[in-house]
């Protein structure tokens, strides 16, 4: 499939008229990537009929600089620098239909520092574009010229833990439930209990902003009451995750400035307020020694699905370089959708300071990330302490577990089951620095936790037998293998 | 009240042989460890005594295990705590970081209210302890 250029040169290139899109420029098999490019990897399913080099060289020219007839005011432009290159293009292994294309852009093409403009390109018209069935967007290689455009994450896994002054463990949290209808004096009841109990942080939900039965001012208020309350208690800085999202930016920063007045180490956004609000509240949280959380509501619209959209691992991506300093990427064994693998490779995308090209993991490049700070990666949706051992193995020491159901459903109350989930996880962390084989005597580990701890007990008797084993809809399309030792 | 700070503070006190086991997996992980103690265990008070520098190159718990016992016998009426560096680029700061020794009694803090602009409260924290001189609040 990778044979050579069928691109026109000279005059006939811009005879009035339709031409291929493959004959225009976008496809070019003998180009060599820069190291300044952009690269992009979509996977296109093209209509029936349709050849597939045709519709990734579309799919180039589409995202790039192509209408869809030729014209002549190209040749006021350094058109054959600006044109998008497929060059490359591969059937997916066990998927009829679909084909890798690897689309090279030059660096030019983009706005320095702009989520807003890179993504108007790579996932703009070409969406639509209707000789295609479905088209997804699998990852991206940013290049350390354009990297070093961005601000990246406002504070960074290392100093949120400084400030904190918590190391050696992942941080705790929990969503308030229920997520609507509490006051703001019961809601901050929630908040203090679960971080008196040994969580460092609580977090508001996605869908928590200002409405009748709670308004902004009042959960602040409240849930600073509660903060201060439980550090004095407990001697540790705690957290709670001030959801700022709003209607105008104007909002958000008014939102976002209360906050910081009353002491709040935190706030947070949902990913629904968009990528230019988004890069704005960083730097706001930069300018504000805040720490940002993003929720990554609406995601699953457009990530889920492996034929069509966005891959999350893409969105990962482009929020470490928008500059957040959390983002929920999986729990693996919770409720929420995650292949361990593909979750992996989100993980890593957060943390690293350099992805090396991993296919097992959906990671198609490798990646430098030129020292931006690391991103924490949340793991939230259907957790409780009983899977302790599993989520430390599958998820590491620099992550957020949020308990909310695993917290507040706790039979002895929402104090209680924080400290049920602190103890289990301190127990599993001195077991794996012990070099004990935490993964396989888990479940023996937080049985002697739980002789001197009656609320861990109480968790691990009510949540012995909570799973979610579903098939996962969004699984690498690779996976290792084995090669001869020389 | 029991103070929560460090990797460890909702397990039951360690054991020296727990201890040493952690600081060996620090060792090993090429992290320098370093003993620290302090009688003011208010939650932002990030510079605690150091007993000594962090120990570099140091292949064996055993030293540092020698060198808390010092600690302890100094110190033995304050807070200590074990804390591994990273030098690793793009990490460089504090790893691991736990509690080996409290006070007998441990007071806690006061928390206090004063009325703002609005509803807000301005909270301070003090630890009770703080009432006294550095060097005489635990004796």
């Amino acid at each position: 499939m990778n044979d050579q250029s069928m691109t026109v040169r000279g005059k006939d290139r811009y005879k009035s008229g339709v031409m291929e899109y493959k004959k225009m420029g976008y496809w070019e098999p003998d180009y060599e990537p820069k190291d300044t490019d952009v690269i992009a990897l979509f996977r296109v399913t093209p209509q029936d009929g349709v050849d597939p080099v045709e519709a990734s060289a579309a799919v180039a020219g589409e995202s790039s600089t192509a209408t869809w007839t030729v014209v002549w005011t190209d040749r006021l432009t350094a058109a054959e620098k600006y044109r998008a290159k497929c060059y490359r293009v591969d059937p997916v292994p066990n998927a009829k239909g679909e084909y890798f294309a690897y689309i090279a852009y030059d660096l030019d093409l983009f706005e320095p520092g702009s989520i807003a403009n890179l993504t108007a390109s790579i996932i703009g018209n070409v969406f639509g574009f209707k000789p295609l069935k479905a088209l997804r967007l699998e990852d991206m290689r940013l290049p350390t010229a354009y990297v070093k455009t961005f601000q990246g994450p406002a504070t960074g896994i290392v100093v949120e833990r400084e400030r904190l002054n918590c190391f050696g463990r992942p941080l705790l949290g929990a969503t308030v439930k229920p997520k609507l209808g509490l006051s703001g004096r019961n809601y901050g009841r929630v908040v203090y209990e679960a971080l008196k109990g040994g969580l460092d942080f609580t977090k508001d939900d996605e869908n928590i902003n200002s409405q009748p039965f709670m308004h902004w001012r009042d959960r602040y208020l409240y849930c600073m009451e509660a903060v201060n309350k439980a550090q004095a208690e407990t001697g540790e800085v705690k957290g709670t995750y001030l959801n700022v999202t709003a209607a105008t930016m104007e909002d958000m920063y008014e939102r976002a400035e209360f906050a910081r007045e009353l002491g709040s180490v935190i706030v947070m956004i949902d990913l629904v307020i968009g990528y230019t609000a988004i890069q704005s509240m960083a730097k706001w949280a930069r300018r504000n020694d805040m720490i940002l959380h993003l929720h990554r509501a609406g995601h699953s619209t457009y990530t889920r699905q492996r034929s069509h959209g966005v891959s999350f691992r893409v969105i990962a991506k482009w929020m470490r370089l928008a500059g957040v300093d959390h983002i929920h990427a999986g729990t693996v064994v919770g409720k929420l959708e995650g292949d361990p693998a593909t979750t992996r490779g989100y993980y890593d995308i957060c943390r690293e300071e350099k992805n090396p090209m991993q296919l097992e993991h959906g990671l198609f490049f490798e990646q430098d990330w030129a020292s931006l700070n690391r991103m924490m990666p949340v793991a939230s949706g259907g957790i409780h302490a009983g899977q302790m051992h599993q989520l430390l193995d599958h998820l590491g020491e620099d992550v957020v577990l949020q308990f909310g159901g695993g917290t507040i459903g706790h039979p002895m109350g929402i104090a209680a089951g924080a400290t049920a989930n602190r103890v289990a996880l301190e127990a599993m962390i001195l077991a794996r620095n012990e070099g004990r084989d935490y993964v396989n005597e888990g479940p023996e580990i937080l049985q002697a936790a739980a002789k001197h701890c009656q609320p861990l007990r109480q968790a691990l008797d009510t949540w012995k037998d909570v799973t979610f084993n579903y098939a996962s809809t969004d699984s690498p399309d690779f996976v290792p293998t084995a090669t001869a030792a020389e | 009240m029991r103070i929560t700070q460090g990797t460890f503070s909702f397990l039951p006190d360690l054991t020296d042989d727990q201890i040493r086991a952690q600081v060996q997996y620090c060792i090993d992980n090429c992290w320098a460890v370093s003993i620290e103690f302090t009688d003011d265990p208010h939650p932002r008070n990030t510079y605690w005594d150091m007993f000594g520098h962090p120990m570099f190159d140091n292949p064996d718990a055993a030293a540092v295990m020698m060198e808390l016992t010092a600690c302890r016998k100094a110190y033995g009426n304050r807070y200590i705590r074990i804390v591994a560096f990273d030098s690793t680029h793009g990490w460089e700061s504090v790893r691991l970081s736990f509690l080996v020794n409290r006070p007998e009694n441990e007071p806690g803090f006061r928390m206090e209210r004063t009325e703002h602009r609005g509803r807000a409260q301005r909270y301070s924290i003090r630890p009770y302890s703080s009432d006294r001189p550095a060097g005489e609040r635990y004796a």
